[in-house]
């Protein structure tokens, strides 16, 4: 498969505020964020990759810094085999129309001072694309396409007249109206209704067959990324723990963090009650994260050899790494 | 319903801690009346738990706050009674209603950042619950209940000098339920307990939550729209659809021979990892205007089943052969 992205050791560091105090009790060693640790994969064209995760894992930050609304500490983005750090501001502004993103809540999205029509189109008018003339009838289209009809009425509504799933698919038509190849998509159904979420879900799985898309995913569910992924990386503090084809990574996972995931995960079925208790414990701070494996303090598996080395993703067959030193 | 009605076979069964009837909940707002709950009967049962289930909306929360009389203005409870060990908690004098919030029934939030006071220390919290209900509690047994409560919970009795935000999101949400159970009620309301939780600390939470409910002898009502959530926690399951109850069943039931088209519908349109799913099954349109409720069956318009009886008439729940309730025109005759 050809690849629309690659990752290469990407780094993301964020420098932590300290008050006076603090700074004179630890001089000048000034304490970072680990949020994106030296992760690397890449996107094939037309793929939707799943970036898993609990909060805090890094999964956003990599979004971000792949789309360089952030820009990495080091490593590097290729876009279709452009490193996007090397581009300058200008060129980025003229690639932008190529690469979008929606936000898990649509309400923060919105500008509540304009119509749904407005914010479709401004994409349009900040990027000249179409002639004026041209914008309207290619929004309205786009609305009914996503399922916000009727359009015209729709069109002349604000955020706060229309229902929660709206806004969302309003946040979507806004992303695609300029028709993009590449979609992040972060947590875009996490603040929606049971029933919604199925709806908006249905829609991405849609639009990327009609538009041949190439999305990330970002989650926390693992239900959810099984249903719309066709691969799956899995991340711990900052770094890709697992990754492999959705079939082979749910039905084998090797990683104890993804299996500690898959069981957690809870299934709608009454009969299907899990038996076995959780891995305890939370994520840990990514100011000091633990040496060796990230995972091992919680690792019902660790040993000692854990905390001394971070593993290496290591190949299962079929494209299937995992960063364990038990496999 | 735990109940058989088979001809001549009447089974005794035990009298519900709880019992919600017919209750009407209104909330008036400039452009009329908002039915947020209409007729809703419910039997807790001792040592049960029971899954509140419904989009946002349904009134499955404003539910949860009338057991308390907690409904706040410019809500109202319109009629109907809730009897709390055969006492209607909505004609109780004010003082025995304070009392009986945190002794008989506690209330446990979603989101335990703002429900504990970011200024007190946790152990403050506790002090504050036990002095409120019990002031004669001496101080250093009130510290010593707590911490041996928070041991039970997992969490370090050190931890009581900590305030609410040098804790972990998990460490937090057990606070909350620490809170809940510190006055030892016989029944707990969770409306949305885990929503602020990552996937890997929700499991802990259910962990816990079964536990404690052997441990505490505990009747719990769980309010929510996650449904793998109920499906791991709940014997018994209501569903909600604006403001009236839809369905009602053992969770065996709700999931696996669903009689209401919306109950089914709810629980297709949920990606389960355990299955491979070509295609979810969704449900169009959106939740009902309660101001103006639409004609006959509340979930009609969105209904595929949807008769044409279902338009003009409204169906009545039900109680069926296995015990469950359900008002749908699909099924009109009790079988």
């Amino acid at each position: 498969m050809e690849e629309l992205i690659h990752v290469e050791h990407l780094v993301k560091e964020f420098p932590v505020r300290l008050g006076i105090f603090e700074r004179a009790l630890k001089g000048d060693k000034k304490p970072v964020v680990h949020a994106v640790d030296d992760v690397s994969f890449s996107i094939g064209k037309g793929e939707v990759l799943g970036l898993a995760g609990e909060s805090g894992s890094g999964k956003s930050t990599t979004g971000r810094l792949i789309l360089r609304l952030l820009d990495p500490t080091s490593g590097s983005v290729l876009y279709g085999g452009k490193d996007l750090a090397k581009v300058h501001v200008k060129e980025m502004h003229l690639m932008r129309p190529k690469m979008q993103v929606v936000f898990q809540d649509p309400n923060g999205s919105l500008s509540p001072r304009m119509t749904v029509g407005e914010a479709i189109t401004q994409p349009l008018d900040i990027h000249g694309l179409l002639e004026p003339g041209e914008r309207k009838d290619a929004v309205l289209n786009l609305m009914e396409k996503v399922g916000l009809s009727p359009a015209p009425f729709l069109y002349q509504k604000y955020p706060h007249q229309v229902s929660g799933g709206q806004c969302q698919r309003v946040v979507i038509a806004r992303a695609l109206i300029t028709k993009p190849d590449f979609l992040v998509a972060d947590e875009p159904i996490a603040m929606a209704d049971v029933s919604v979420r199925a709806l908006i879900m249905e829609l991405l799985k849609d639009l990327k067959d009609e538009f041949s898309m190439t999305y990330l995913f970002i989650t926390h569910d693992l239900a959810t990324a099984k249903y719309l992924c066709d691969r799956i990386a899995v991340m711990y503090l900052g770094r890709i723990v697992e990754i492999g084809a959705k079939g082979d990574l749910f039905k084998h996972p090797h990683h104890p963090y993804t299996k500690a995931l898959l069981q957690a995960v809870p299934i709608p079925d009454p009969s299907k009650r899990r038996t076995s208790e959780v891995v305890r414990g939370e994520i840990p701070s990514a100011i000091n994260p633990p040496s060796g494996c990230h995972f091992h303090p919680r690792c019902p598996f660790a040993k000692p050899v854990c905390s001394e080395a971070r593993p290496p993703l290591k190949d299962m067959g079929g494209g299937h790494f995992s960063a364990c030193i038990l496999d | 319903m735990t109940s058989e009605t088979e001809t001549g076979k009447v089974q005794a069964k035990p009298e519900p801690i709880l019992q919600i009837k017919k209750l009407c909940i209104d909330y008036p707002i400039a452009i009329g009346t908002v039915q947020a709950v209409r007729d809703v009967s419910i039997d807790l049962y001792d040592g049960e738990a029971l899954g509140l289930v419904g989009e946002s909306g349904c009134g499955k929360s404003t539910l949860g706050l009338a057991i308390l009389d907690l409904v706040r203005e410019p809500g109202k409870i319109a009629s109907g009674e809730i009897l709390y060990h055969g006492r209607d908690i909505l004609k109780m004098p004010k003082a025995e209603v304070l009392a009986l919030r945190g002794q008989g029934v506690a209330m446990v939030f979603q989101n335990p950042l703002t429900s504990l006071n970011p200024l007190m220390k946790i152990k403050d919290h506790f002090l504050e619950t036990i002095q409120q209900h019990k002031p004669d509690i001496l101080k250093k047994d009130a510290l010593r209940m707590t911490a041996e409560l928070l041991e039970e919970l997992g969490i370090d009795k050190k931890r009581m000098d900590d305030y609410p935000h040098q804790l972990s999101g998990g460490m937090r949400q057990r606070i909350m339920i620490a809170l809940g159970l510190i006055m030892n009620p016989d029944i707990i309301i969770a409306d949305e307990p885990t929503t602020s939780l990552d996937v890997i600390v929700e499991a802990g939470f259910v962990d816990l939550l079964n536990r404690l409910r052997m441990k505490f002898e505990l009747s719990i009502i769980l309010i929510t729209h996650n449904l793998g959530l109920v499906a791991e926690i709940a014997d018994r399951i209501v569903v909600m659809y604006g403001g009236k109850i839809m369905e009602e069943g053992t969770a065996e039931m709700i999931f696996h021979r669903p009689y209401h088209p919306y109950t089914a519908g709810l629980i297709n349109c949920v990606p389960n990892i355990d299955v491979d799913q070509a295609k979810l099954t969704t449900m169009a349109g959106s939740p009902p205007d309660l101001v103006h409720p639409p004609k006959g069956c509340r979930f009609q318009p969105r209904c595929p089943k949807a008769l044409e009886r279902c338009a003009v008439e409204e169906p009545q729940l039900l109680t069926y052969r296995d015990g469950r309730r359900a008002a749908c025109w699909l099924y009109p005759e009790e079988f």
